[in-house]
C-alpha cells in the first residue's frame, strides 16, 4: 500500500461504499454549526470553496498550453500493473520509427527497468521514480519535460504508474488518456475501477494473443466497457503478435493530424 | 486513493484561510466530496485524524458532505442520479459520460476561533 495516498485501503472500504454514499446524500448543506459542534461566541465562519486538486489542475493546464505551443501530442497510458503498457509503447516506437518523433516519460515506484527497455528503441526516455507515490502528477510532468527538446517531438507518451485507482484524479495536461486492460485480468475491470475508465478517451484490450488460454469473454468485456465508458474509443491488440496494432496506429495518427 | 495527500492539502489550505481570518484554531472543517470523485469518505475521515495532529485543525469536527452524482442524458435531455457505477438513463436506458455534478473534491468552509 502506498503511504502517501493509502490506496491499499480503498478496496477494503469499497465494499460498503454504496450504502454509505446514498445514506449521506441528504446531509446536503449542513448548516454552520453541525449537531456535534458546540457554539462559541468567537466563532467565525470562513467560506473557502477551493478544489483540493486545484494546484495540480493549474500545473496541468500550464503543461497543456506548453504542449500546444510546441505542437506535441501527449498521450498518457494507465493500467493495472503488468497489463502491457511498456510492451505497447515499445512496439509502437519500433513500428513507427522514422514516421514521427516520439518521446516517452515513464513512471514507476522504483527501478528504471522500463526506461531501459524503452531506451533501446532510440527514443528519448525520461524515467520518473515516484518512491511511495502511486501516481504521476502534473508537477512531475512539468519537471520531466524540461529534459526533452519539445520542438523536436511530435508525440510524447506518458506511462503512468501501474495503478487503476489514483492516476484517475490527476490531470497531467495530456491530450488523451488511454486505459489498458489485458485479457488475463478479468472482464469486469471497468466496473471495479469505474473512475479510471470513465475518464478514458480510449480503452485498449491488450494481450489478445492470450485470450483463448485465459477464457476471455470478449462480449462481456465489451459490454462492461461500453456501459462505463460509452464514448471511449475501443481498441483490441497484442503487442506480442502485432494483431490490432493498425487500429492503435490509426488512433494515434488521428491525434497527430488534429494538431 | 490518495486520501492522505488530499487531506494534507486540505489542512494546509485550511490553516492558511484560518490565519487570514485571524483565527488560531479550526473548530469545524467542511469538505464536499462528489460521489463519483473516487474519494472514499471513510478513508478521508481516517486520514483527517492522522493528518491534523499538531495542526490548527487538531480535534476539529470534520464534516463530509457527499455530493450525489448527477448525469445528463443527451438522448432524452434527462438529468438523473445513476443507480450504480453504470450511468444508465432511467428513462431511455442509454449510457452517458456527461456528469454534471459529483466529481467535487473541495474544501468548502471552516469555523475558526
Ligand atoms: N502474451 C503477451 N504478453 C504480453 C503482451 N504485452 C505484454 N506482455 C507481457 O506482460 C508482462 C508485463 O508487460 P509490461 O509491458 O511490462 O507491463 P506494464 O503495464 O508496463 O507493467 P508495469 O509498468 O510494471 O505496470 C511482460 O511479461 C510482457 O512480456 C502481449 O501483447 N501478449
Ligand atoms: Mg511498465
Ligand atoms: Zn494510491
Ligand atoms: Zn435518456
Amino acid at each position: 500500500m502506498c503511504q502517501t495516498c493509502g490506496c491499499g485501503a480503498v478496496e477494503g472500504y469499497a465494499i460498503d461504499r454504496i450504502p454509505a454514499v446514498s445514506a449521506s446524500a441528504d446531509d446536503e448543506g449542513a448548516a454552520p454549526g453541525t449537531p456535534t459542534h458546540t457554539h462559541d461566541h468567537d466563532h467565525r465562519h470562513v467560506p473557502v470553496h477551493v478544489s483540493l486538486l486545484d494546484k495540480n489542475d493549474r500545473i496541468a493546464e500550464s503543461n497543456r498550453r506548453r504542449f500546444e505551443a510546441k505542437g506535441v501530442v501527449v498521450v498518457s497510458i494507465a493500467s493495472s500493473p503488468g497489463a502491457g503498457k511498456t510492451a505497447l509503447i515499445e512496439r509502437t516506437l519500433h513500428d513507427m520509427a522514422g514516421t514521427f518523433e516520439a518521446g516517452v516519460i515513464v513512471g514507476d515506484l522504483a527501478t528504471d527497468n522500463d526506461a531501459r527497455r524503452l531506451a533501446r528503441t532510440q527514443a528519448p526516455v525520461v524515467q520518473i521514480t515516484t518512491g511511495t507515490v502511486c501516481h504521476l502528477d502534473a508537477d512531475m510532468i512539468a519537471n520531466a519535460i524540461k529534459r526533452f527538446d519539445l520542438d523536436a517531438l511530435d508525440l510524447l507518451i506518458v506511462e503512468n504508474v501501474g495503478n487503476l485507482v489514483c492516476p484517475a484524479a490527476y490531470d497531467l495536461g495530456e491530450d488523451a488518456r488511454v486505459v489498458l486492460m489485458s485479457v488475463t485480468e478479468g472482464e469486469d475491470k471497468p466496473a471495479k475501477y469505474p473512475t479510471m475508465f470513465q475518464r478514458a478517451d480510449a480503452v485498449v484490450i491488450t494481450k489478445t494473443d492470450m485470450a483463448e488460454a485465459a477464457h476471455f469473454d470478449r462480449d462481456a468485456a465489451l459490454a462492461y466497457i461500453r456501459r462505463v465508458a460509452p464514448d471511449a474509443e475501443l481498441i483490441e491488440l497484442s503487442s506480442l503478435t502485432g494483431e490490432g496494432m493498425e487500429s492503435w496506429r490509426h488512433y494515434l495518427d488521428q491525434r497527430l493530424k488534429a494538431r | 486513493m490518495h486520501e492522505v495527500s488530499l487531506m494534507a492539502t486540505a489542512v494546509e489550505v485550511a490553516e492558511m484561510h484560518a490565519r487570514e481570518a485571524g483565527g488560531t484554531r479550526i473548530r469545524v472543517m467542511r469538505v464536499r466530496i462528489g460521489a463519483a470523485s473516487g474519494v472514499v469518505r471513510e478513508a478521508l475521515e481516517f486520514a483527517f485524524d492522522a493528518v491534523t495532529v499538531g495542526t490548527m485543525a487538531e480535534g476539529a469536527v470534520f464534516d463530509v458532505q457527499v455530493v450525489p452524482t448527477l448525469c445528463y442524458c443527451s438522448d432524452c435531455s434527462e438529468e438523473f442520479t445513476p443507480a450504480s457505477v453504470f450511468r444508465e438513463c432511467p428513462t431511455c436506458g442509454s449510457f452517458t459520460a456527461d456528469v454534471l455534478q459529483g466529481m467535487e473534491i473541495e474544501l468548502a468552509s471552516l469555523e475558526v476561533t
